[in-house]
């Protein structure tokens, strides 16, 4: 009986806080009720005893338990049987301290089942996890002196991509096997890291990956640009290991790092295993639970689900596959039952043959491609996901082509909105016209990540091996009436036609938070949620930026106004075209440099007198910025003081042209230029706020007036105003540029369309009317 | 019209068969319509009086032989004292009218007549009360270069700023509790001599002063629903709670020792002219030659065809050749006997019975846009106030009629001269169009509004609360009418005005018939230029 043979024994386990590692720590809480775990986790920054509350016991998979037991009666079981230990598989040792080393060296049983699943994980981090990590384990038994019963959690996949049978063997038996030493396979995965990263520290790929920054963020200021092209440059590694990865993976026959690691993984474990009995088990695709802890319960978003979803949005019009062939899914509560009973077995004699299970489905109950493609296609069509405007899409129909010809349409597509994407981002377009562009860039990413599923699942969706369940079946046949009924892992039971639309698929799209219902009308819509929370009473804080977000109108223009307003005749034309002959320059400084643009622009004030230019600004702010100004936006401003919110207007525009908003700000940062004999020296006094200053400007004022920027709100239209949305809680786009526009949507800020009062005339050069001749100013 | 025939007074037509289909303003463009035959009537105004044939003389006259218990002007003038001339702003005459503007005529006699007396202290204000400041050009057009070019440069020719904590003062309180708010610089003068140009009835008299040179401390006494409710019609003088109102507050800037010397105009209906491309608007349709015919389809498909701003600008560009008719000065209340008597002798138009249908074609201007933009609130405040307040007696519409009116209504907001009322649009008419509610919840928190008060102050805003007065200058006709319908408006617009949209004449009066049964009698009122209907 299972329960008796693991009671009274201590278990380790790794990898609890994923989703094997979740269903196998409750399935031994509750079936197995007087076993103690010891819980490996990763510490992160709250320690591993909150982890393990936050990440595992939280989880909906013990809502049953906890129901049962009541709060109170789980809490106590959790603390009595639960030992959190922090540790990591990926560093020598496990990065125990004395207190972990003790529990790990008084457990009976370890079950390992941490793991780098993704299959496009970086190979030296897959080697680190999937093919190390085992080895560290067995190294840090036997340095404790003990040898308790290994369980590694290993994959069919480790068999390689091929046809036909693959036994219950070790990996190095099989005949398909390309002989490599696991050492030289490590280091040559270090290596590849070291020289990738010495590859993308060189100053033609950081220049590259600045260049790449500046497009994105426009002009941001330098610490954004940094920390931007830092990201770029880490992806850039990250995503050559990726491919390295892949790459060595299927020249050795396997379909992906994760399968490859895993392989030499077990061929590493083996070796260094000692006097550590070893038994492993390998699943194949492991989905949602067929019926413990509930039925469809599933962690995180996983292998198959993301294709799923894809094909549900339309997104994925063709996938390659044979519709023949067998895609081997197996629900992970049966992988648990099948690890508690080998557990509770204990290892194989020496005598007993590989001490390999396998745990799959294909053998004695096959789920062909062809038919789980029909499932999908049914379900979706019945329980339709649907768009933004509240219609169903229509799943597509695939014809199964191969993997060339899906791949072929799919770079077609991505060239295609690449090329309507640079079009886009060199228009000079804001607000709706820029969700456009933002638009194109989400179908674009849509469009990279069915590439990289095509990449990453074709093979397993052509994949025609058949795992054996010799072992697995005869483990089965060997266990008690009670222990079937409690821990079945029996793959013949599950019936497809049930599993795939009434357990598995509800739970893809809950995991997936997809709509599956149009948008209830009169319902408050996102926008509407978004500019509540904004306008909440309990917001501290409201920063707002000028250009384009309150008004429609730029330094240049007030210049344009200021200086033309006393000038008449030849004076006025040669005005206006010594300004539009210097526009691209201007505008080319601008795009690279903000603050260096104001610089240079603002000298051209030097000489103006200082009473002239107060008492036009004036006339200025009626004639011009008034009638160019954003009256939603105004009012927006005036509902954030009436909530006795703090609001802050902070501007690269000089002092005198903003000074007429001051009745709605309680603070105004502003450019100022330095006056010397009653006129202005065209010399900025401080550093203007753009960028980074403006972020700067706005945590001084936060501090100086303890106010809290992650309770405040933001409005700017650019992404060189990126450091100051990002400072605050609530960042408002305002008729975003393009770029601002995508990263918007990506984040789920709030975007508002503020325009100019219709009706107004529209000045094609922002000059000041002549003055009446008759003035004697 | 020939010069030497007497000009032909009102005339009401009984529309048949045979009628032409009748011009209907329609803001910036005109619709043709015809009316239903053998129940619908049109009330065309009187031809423009004559005006006098020496303007300058007969005001100088007018100066030196005042009217009521007031000395003459030039007895009134000495070495030393403070003069105060105060005069009508922007929103009169409508439209502006042609240079020389009557004001700058009389502001120039007076200031001929203080100079001679050596009177050194002299200020000018724009008594807009809470209306928009007046630019530059708008002031050189009202007194003319020669005054502003004086006057303007050291600050002695200025505009009313009724939020100046230190330029207002209160004079007192009526029996009523009203309090009496009045421009310091006013109060303080020897002399306040105001300058109007009185072109509808409910202009001048003691309204020029305690409206025009007040605050919202003392406008909200009248300017509410409570007495825009009781003003049957605020063009009445006799049945206007409003007028009542600025009586008792005049007599008491009177008793608070303030001198005033009003000298009142007139103007007749001469708005576009005897000649020229509007000139045919004050002709009667089926006196149109087929020239004018002609000329009047050109200009229409061509307004038809031009985008709004077009329009807009050249429609603003024309100035009225008004002719002054009169002008009488001294005593307050003397004076404005007389103005009114001359106002009526122009406008009023004797009509018998009530009407189920009325309807109007609103025009491109009322006296809150000039220079600006005729926004849905204005619109409202031009049908429901000033058009449907243009009676004596009884309403033309009968209680619980219709009332039908044409403009386009855009949703179009001068954003600098209309600020609040882009704020009372999207708010407070999204919450309520009810004037009394409207007036409770939302008045005070606009009219204090610190920003408002920053824009009407420096800028060129109406004040916060001036929204509010067009909606209650309405107030009277909405508790009157069972619907309003709009013809040719923007339907979102019209609809967040409370009012049925309709996208034809025949659309609207078939909505007409839910609410007044079939076959109802129809009135077009046929204004501008002016009339005001004598109901019987």
């Amino acid at each position: 009986m299972i329960p008796e043979a693991l009671a009274g024994r201590r278990i380790a386990v790794t990898g609890s806080t994923g989703f094997l590692g979740t269903a196998l720590i409750e399935r031994l809480l509750r079936s197995a009720p007087e076993c103690d775990l010891v819980l490996i986790v990763r510490p992160g920054r709250r320690g591993a005893i909150r982890r393990v509350e936050r990440d595992i016991l939280r989880n909906d998979a013990f809502d049953g338990l906890r129901e049962h037991l009541g709060a109170d009666g789980f809490a106590e079981m959790a603390a009595r049987r639960i030992t959190a230990v922090a540790g990591d598989v990926t560093i020598d040792g496990l990065g125990l301290d004395d207190h972990g080393r003790n529990a790990l060296a008084s457990c009976d049983i370890v079950i390992h089942s941490a793991a780098a699943v993704s299959f496009d994980s970086p190979l030296d981090q897959a080697v680190e996890v999937n093919l190390l990590g085992p080895v560290r384990i067995v190294e840090t038994l036997s340095e404790l002196g003990v040898a308790p019963h290994l369980v590694a959690v290993s994959t069919c996949y480790v068999a390689g991509s091929r046809r036909g049978s693959a036994p219950e063997q070790p990996v190095d038996d099989s005949p398909f096997f390309v002989d490599v030493d696991w050492r030289t396979e490590v280091d040559a995965a270090r290596r590849i890291r070291r020289e990738t990263e010495t590859a993308s520290r060189t100053p033609s790929a950081l220049a590259d990956f600045r260049s790449q920054a500046r497009a994105e963020l426009g002009a941001a200021g330098i610490p954004s640009l940094a920390d931007k092209t830092e990201q770029l440059r880490s992806r850039w590694v990250d995503d050559r290991m990726a491919e390295a990865g892949v790459a060595r993976a299927s020249s050795l026959g396997f379909p992906d790092a994760y399968a490859y690691t895993k392989a030499l993984g077990e061929i590493a474990t083996a070796e260094v295993a000692g006097n550590v009995p070893v038994s492993v088990v390998r699943p194949a695709i492991i989905e949602s639970a067929l019926a413990e802890p509930s039925p469809g319960w599933i962690r995180g978003f996983r292998m198959a689900e993301p294709v799923i979803i894809s094909y549900a949005r339309g997104l994925l019009k063709e996938f390659p596959g044979v519709p023949e062939g067998t895609i081997d899914v197996i629900p992970v509560d049966l992988v648990v039952a099948a690890i508690c009973a080998i557990a509770a077995r204990g290892p194989l004699g020496p005598d007993d043959g590989p001490d390999i299970v396998q745990v799959a489905s294909g053998a004695v109950n096959p789920l062909r491609y062809g038919k789980l493609v029909d499932l999908v296609r049914e379900w979706f069509t019945e329980h339709p996901i649907y768009d933004e405007l509240g219609q169903p899409i229509p799943v597509p129909e695939w014809s199964f082509p191969g993997r060339g010809r899906v791949k072929k349409q799919l770079e077609r597509a991505g060239v295609m909105l690449d090329r309507a994407q640079k079009i886009f981002g060199v228009l000079p377009v804001r607000g709706r016209q820029a969700e456009i562009g933002a638009r194109l860039e989400e179908q674009r990413e849509l469009v990279r990540r069915a590439e990289g599923y095509v990449d990453l699942y074709g093979a397993y969706a052509e994949c025609e091996a058949l795992y054996e369940l010799d072992r697995l079946l005869a483990l089965w046949d060997s266990l008690s009436e009670e222990d079937q009924a409690t821990f079945c892992f029996d793959p013949r039971i599950i019936d497809w036609d049930f599993y795939a639309p009434e357990v598995h698929l509800p739970s893809v799209v809950k995991a997936g938070r997809v709509p599956m219902k149009p948008p209830a009308r009169g319902g408050e819509s996102r926008e509407a949620r978004l500019r509540r929370q904004v306008l909440a009473d309990d917001r501290h804080l409201a920063a707002f930026d000028l250009e384009n977000t309150l008004i429609a109108s730029n330094v240049v223009a007030s210049y344009a106004w200021l200086g033309s307003r006393h000038l008449s005749g030849r004076d006025r034309v040669r005005f206006v075209a010594g300004l539009v002959a210097e526009a691209p320059a201007l505008l080319s400084l601008d795009r690279k440099d903000r603050s260096d643009f104001l610089r240079y622009f603002y000298r051209r004030y030097e000489g103006a007198p200082v009473e002239q230019i107060t008492h036009d600004s004036l006339e200025k702010f009626s004639e011009m910025i008034l009638a160019k100004s954003f009256p939603t936006a105004i009012r927006r401003v005036r509902e954030h003081r009436s909530l006795g919110h703090h609001t802050v207007l902070i501007t690269g525009a000089l002092d005198f042209v903003v000074e007429p908003f001051r009745p709605l700000f309680d603070h105004i940062v502003s450019a100022q230029l330095g006056v010397a004999d009653g006129t202005y020296d065209g010399r900025l006094t401080a550093v203007p706020p753009t960028g980074e200053a403006r972020y700067q400007a706005l945590i001084d004022h936060a501090d100086k007036h303890d106010l809290d920027l992650r309770e405040s709100v933001a409005y700017a239209d650019s992404a060189s105003d990126l450091p100051m949305l990002e400072a605050v809680g609530f960042p408002v786009a305002v008729n975003p540029e393009t770029r601002l526009a995508g990263i918007a949507r990506k984040r789920g800020w709030l975007v508002e369309d503020f325009r100019k009062s219709p009706g107004m005339h529209r000045n094609l050069l922002p000059l000041a009317p002549t003055i009446h001749s008759g003035t004697s100013r | 019209m020939t010069g030497n025939l007497a000009p032909r007074p009102g005339f009401i037509l009984d529309v048949d068969r045979s009628s032409p289909p009748i011009v209907f303003h329609h803001g910036e463009g005109f619709r043709l319509e015809k009316l239903p035959a053998g129940r619908s009537r049109v009330i065309y105004p009187a031809e423009p009086l004559e005006g006098l044939p020496d303007p300058d003389s007969a005001i100088r006259q007018a100066l030196l032989n005042p009217l009521g218990d007031s000395k003459p002007l030039p007895a009134l003038l000495k070495p030393g004292m403070k003069l105060t001339i105060a005069f009508d702003d922007i929103s009169l005459p409508l439209p502006p009218m042609r240079r020389p503007d009557i004001r700058q005529r009389v502001i120039e006699e007076v200031l001929d007549l203080a100079a001679a007396a050596g009177v050194d202290d002299v200020h000018l204000i724009a008594a807009l009360a809470i209306h928009r400041r007046m630019t530059e050009d708008e002031l050189r057009h009202a007194v003319g270069d020669r005054v502003y070019d004086a006057f303007a440069p050291d600050g002695r020719l200025y505009n009313h700023d009724a939020e100046d904590p230190d330029g207002m003062i209160l004079l007192g309180e009526t029996p009523h509790g009203e309090e009496v708010q009045f421009s310091r610089r006013a109060a303080e003068s020897d002399l306040v001599v105001y300058v109007n140009i009185n072109l509808v009835s409910m202009d001048g008299g003691h309204k020029s002063t305690a409206t025009g040179l007040s605050g919202y401390t003392g406008l909200r006494h009248h300017h509410n629903v409570h007495t825009m409710q009781r003003s049957r019609s605020f063009m009445d003088q006799e049945n206007s709670a409003l007028h009542a109102s600025n009586w008792r507050m005049g007599k008491i800037i009177r008793d608070a020792g303030v001198k005033i010397f009003q000298i009142e105009t007139t103007v007749n209906n001469n708005t576009f002219g005897r000649e020229g491309p509007l000139a045919l608007l004050q002709k009667r349709e089926w006196e149109w030659s087929t020239r004018d015919r002609l000329q009047f389809l050109g200009m229409k498909h061509g307004l038809d065809a031009m985008p709004t701003k077009a329009k807009r600008k050249i429609f603003s560009s024309w100035q009225a050749p008004y002719a002054l008719t009169s002008v009488q000065a001294g005593e307050v209340e003397a004076v404005h006997e007389v103005t009114t008597a001359n106002v009526y002798k122009q406008h009023l138009v004797p009509v018998e019975g009530q009407t189920d249908v009325l309807t109007m074609g609103l025009p491109y201007i009322c006296p809150y846009n000039v220079n600006s933009i005729m926004n849905p609130i204005l619109v409202m405040c031009l049908g429901l106030g000033y058009f449907f307040n243009l009676y004596k007696g009884k309403p033309l519409v009968r209680e619980g009629g219709v009332l039908i009116m044409s403009h386009p209504t855009p949703w179009e907001f001068h954003p600098v001269h209309h600020p609040s009322y882009i704020d009372f649009f999207e708010q407070v008419l999204a919450d309520t169009t009810d004037p009394v509610e409207i007036e409770k919840k939302y008045e005070k928190q606009f009219a204090e509004d610190e920003w408002y008060i920053h824009l009407y102050r420096n800028s060129y805003a109406y004040h916060g609360v001036h929204p509010f007065y067009m909606w209650y200058w309405g107030s009277h006709a909405l508790q009157h009418l069972g619907r309003v319908i709009v013809v040719g408006g923007d339907p979102a617009a019209v609809r967040r005005l409370g009012f049925t949209p309709a996208s034809t004449l025949q659309d609207a009066l078939e909505i007409a018939s839910d609410v007044v049964g079939p076959q109802p009698t129809v009135t077009h009122i046929k204004n501008p230029p002016i009339l005001m209907a004598d109901v019987t």
